[in-house]
């Protein structure tokens, strides 16, 4: 048994020495949740599953929002948006562990198993692993997707319930991802159906290896992947928490890349020579959320006013410590649809104060909240909110700043009578501009992801219009028309995308920053 | 001897209580509720809310959550965490061993250095080299931890290279685990170097977990050594003409060392408490990190779990140090 073992890790350590030339490092900020993204809704946890270990139907293309064709080769929606037919990709190969070796390609089964254990209670992977599929439940699939059939083999058919674009964005979303049935019968056989989410299998350009908790994950090369084969041959995540320490580690070189630097790091990492920075605005967006319901904020003139009173300048550079971009839209500029054209509101206190009296305002005092948490489309909100109390009262506005714990502040602030203007913001999840756009301004939202409580019909009607068309040229120009609506009745004040910033090693090539928050390591290579 | 721990045993079971219903209500205190903290700012639907509530048993009155949780802790079942869906039990003997076999370097780091120091001191008093030991203890013991860490890894991992930056061991040896004991299992794996890179990653997190206990036990050892040498016997000691080691190291130690154990039990405490920072700098996988983490999701089980486990411990500890009590000076136990 010793000897067995002794020569198993021999094993290990020659290949581990071998491979350690094409090995890529990456120093990430905390632990997954586990490895089956649909359980689970934090960008880490998508990190360290969707991206190296699984494929969806559709695909992100890295460094885009562009949805391009993944496990499925084309898709191919009816006139009326209601069916959506998928041809799938033939000869692809699921990954294999100890326990488990497929012994057919992926197909059809694959896809109708990793829909329908989220959508049927009565499913036998629904309540595996706590199975609560939040997102696929936030994105409103369950009344959305009627049903999944297989046509044949190679020929999934989704039936919605109304016309929704965006679905096809969904369909490139982490909780998307495509498990293999095969593995789950066998697991579910085995009674261990939780080792889906413990020892994952997937399509994926990785294969995953092994998982210390809270220390190191380890993953290989499929070297059977349907694309091109990973550049490096094994990919290692190095947890680590602090922002500092993952800096020492860059530069002692034990780690190739890292995300999330600390804002005060920022220059010294842009002046070592063995670094390379690379930058890109976020897939977000901070904004102070007026309550549209309520006098004098139901005046748009009023809210316009507000605006201008902002030095969003000075908020870029006290709070964001300049990783940062003013924001004039509701969306961020990385995604399609953004208007180019729309000039933000001016900083000009006087104006400001001058429209105010022409309104009828005077002595207001409002509330302005804070959240207590740090995003990255607010760092700091309680010194964003200072900075607003002295900006609105040099306009003789008055501002008493609120702040409850987290929980409370999301459920408080969603109150229709709420007082005061809030501070929070929206990391998109689809690169879909209606995941910004209807969700945090569409009248349904009201009492809930609608902060500023706002229901204004012509905006309401383009972003409708725009949900159920499926020519991606028609919606933009009905978005970018709604972006205008929006300026002129500004119902929020835009503050600020923050910046990604992602240091890296200069061996490390090919990487992209992927403007919906992800890191892929498929195709960066280590020279 | 048997009646004294029996007594001491018999205090554990109050303590255990008082512990378990203190874990469940202190996270409920707390404000913020754990399924909104869940959802974010991409919130929930009324229904789906309700739906919540139900699958994690908060529509059951408080008293009979209670009585679940302590009946399934009577089951050796602390339930499984809201956020990795796993056992809490299985999470916590997952990370544990990391930071028991950080506490224990950090203890040994701390009573190796900390017993001479103070002894040494206590010998010189006042003298040059007792006032620099006690004001090193002083600095020691006022040091914020994350300060001092941060500092030891830009100083000997950043500018000299000497010692690694974070981690158990060079990502470089991969070999499953055994013990859970990086130290046994690098030995264990036969691969060349794994052992040394092991002891190489303990190095600055010992120093930092260990640095307060130290300064804690150095002091405690100078003091306690002062009053025992200031003794009558001692003075007899002396006047026979037995050697100054022999009557510091045999005779005024021993009994010195009664306070010094109590502060070393009392210890095990500070060590879980900063094992929480240093896990965290140092990416250490252990339990403080997790705790953190957990409380700051309101995952309940995780940190009712916790809390209750490391309660154990160091009730564990404490009743140890009782009976250690009772082995050095007999007159304690026929109390």
């Amino acid at each position: 048994m010793k000897l067995k073992f002794l020569a198993a890790t021999a094993a290990i350590a020659l290949s581990s020495a071998a491979a350690q030339a094409n090995t890529l490092v990456y120093c990430s900020e905390g632990s997954p949740e586990g490895f089956d993204p649909a359980l689970f809704t934090a960008g880490t946890t998508f990190d360290a599953s969707s991206h190296p270990i699984y494929n969806r139907l559709l695909e992100f293309e890295t460094g885009t929002t562009n949805v391009i064709p993944g496990l499925a080769e084309s898709v191919e929606a009816s006139d009326d948006g209601l069916e959506y037919t998928f041809k799938l990709r033939q000869g692809v190969k699921f990954h294999s562990n100890d326990e488990f070796t497929p012994t057919r390609d992926f197909n059809a089964d694959d896809v109708i198993f990793s829909f329908m254990r989220q959508k049927d209670e009565g499913h036998p992977y629904n309540q595996v692993s706590g199975g609560t599929w939040e997102y696929f439940q936030g994105m409103g699939m369950p009344d959305l997707v009627e049903s999944i059939e297989k046509i044949d083999d190679y020929t999934v058919k989704f039936t919605l319930s109304k016309p929704e674009a965006p679905f096809v964005a969904n369909m490139a979303m982490d909780f998307a991802s495509i498990l293999s049935a095969e593995y789950a019968d066998a697991m579910m056989e085995a009674g261990t159906p939780e080792k889906l989410n413990t020892a994952p299998i997937g399509t994926g350009p990785f294969s995953f290896v092994a998982y210390q908790k809270d220390a190191v994950i380890r993953y290989t090369q499929n070297a059977d992947y349907w694309k091109a084969p990973a550049d490096v041959s094994n990919l290692i995540f190095a947890i680590t928490p602090d922002a500092s320490v993952r800096y020492q580690k860059l530069k002692a070189g034990e780690c190739h890349i890292m995300p999330y630097p600390n804002p005060a790091d920022i220059q010294a990492m842009q002046d070592d020579a063995d670094i390379n920075m690379m930058e890109q605005e976020g897939l977000n967006v901070g904004y102070l959320a007026y309550n549209t319901t309520m006098e004098p904020f139901d005046n748009p003139k009023v809210r316009k006013a507000l605006n201008m009173a902002i030095d969003k300048q000075a908020i870029i550079d006290v709070v964001f410590q300049g990783s940062g971009q003013a924001a004039k839209n509701p969306i961020p500029p990385t995604m399609w649809g953004y208007n180019e054209a729309i000039t933000d509101d001016a900083y000009d206190p006087e104006a400001a104060k001058a429209m105010l009296e022409a309104e009828g305002v005077s002595d207001l005092s409002m509330k302005v909240w804070a959240m207590p948490v740090q995003r990255p489309y607010n760092p700091n909100a309680r010194r964003m909110a200072e900075l607003i109390q002295a900006d609105f009262a040099k306009v003789g506005v008055d501002v008493e700043i609120v702040s409850y714990e987290w929980g409370e502040y999301l459920s408080r602030s969603k109150e229709l009578n709420r007082d005061g203007a809030v501070l929070l913001g929206w990391t998109g999840d689809n690169g879909d501009p209606d995941n910004f756009l209807a969700v945090l301004l569409g009248c349904d939202g009201r009492e809930a992801s609608n902060r500023a409580q706002w229901c204004h019909e012509p905006f309401e009607d383009l972003i409708l219009k725009a949900k159920q068309t499926t020519d991606q040229a028609e919606r933009t120009k009905l978005y970018e028309e709604a972006q205008v609506i929006f300026k002129e009745q500004a119902p929020w004040a835009t503050i600020a995308h923050s910046v990604v910033y992602m240091p890296m090693r200069n061996e490390v090539q090919g990487y992209k920053v992927h403007p919906l928050g992800g890191h892929i390591f498929y195709g960066v290579s280590v020279e | 001897m048997f009646g004294y721990f029996l007594s001491r045993l018999g205090m554990f079971v109050p303590t255990f209580l008082g512990v378990t219903l203190i874990s469940f209500m202190f996270i409920r205190v707390l404000p913020g509720d754990p399924i909104i903290v869940m959802a974010g700012e991409r919130g929930m639907t009324e229904e789906r809310y309700q739906e919540m509530v139900v699958k994690l048993g908060f529509d059951k009155p408080v008293l009979q959550q209670y009585w679940d949780y302590l009946v399934g802790v009577m089951h050796g079942d602390l339930g499984e965490s809201f956020v990795t869906k796993k056992p809490v039990w299985d999470e916590f003997f997952a990370l544990f061993p990391a930071t028991l076999e950080l506490s224990i370097c950090a203890m040994i780091f701390a009573v190796a250095l900390g017993l001479p120091a103070g002894v040494i001191a206590a010998v010189n008093r006042g003298k040059f080299f007792d006032r620099a030991l006690m004001s090193s203890a002083l600095v020691g013991y006022s040091m914020p931890i994350f300060w001092w860490a941060l500092l030891l890894i830009i100083v000997f991992s950043g500018n000299l290279g000497w010692t690694p930056v974070s981690g158990r061991i060079d990502l470089l040896y991969y070999f499953p685990s055994v013990t859970g004991f990086m130290l046994i299992d690098s030995l264990l794996s036969g691969q060349e170097g794994a052992f040394t890179s092991a002891v190489r990653h303990l190095i600055l997190p010992t120093i930092v977990l260990g640095t307060i206990p130290l300064a804690v036990i150095a002091r405690q050892t100078r003091s306690a050594m002062l009053e025992v040498l200031g003794e009558d016997y001692i003075r007899t000691a002396r006047a026979k003409g037995l050697s100054p080691t022999r009557i510091n190291g045999l005779h005024a130690l021993r009994n010195a060392l009664i306070p010094v154990i109590t502060v070393i039990g009392l210890s095990v405490g500070t060590l879980l408490a900063g094992a929480i920072l240093t896990e965290t700098i140092f990416s250490w996988p252990g339990i403080g990190k997790w705790m953190v983490d957990s409380i700051f999701r309101r995952d309940y089980p995780v940190v009712q779990g916790g809390l209750l486990m490391i309660a154990v411990i160091v009730m564990l500890v404490n009743l140890l140090v009782d009976v250690l009590y009772g082995i050095i000076n007999p007159k304690i136990r026929r109390r």
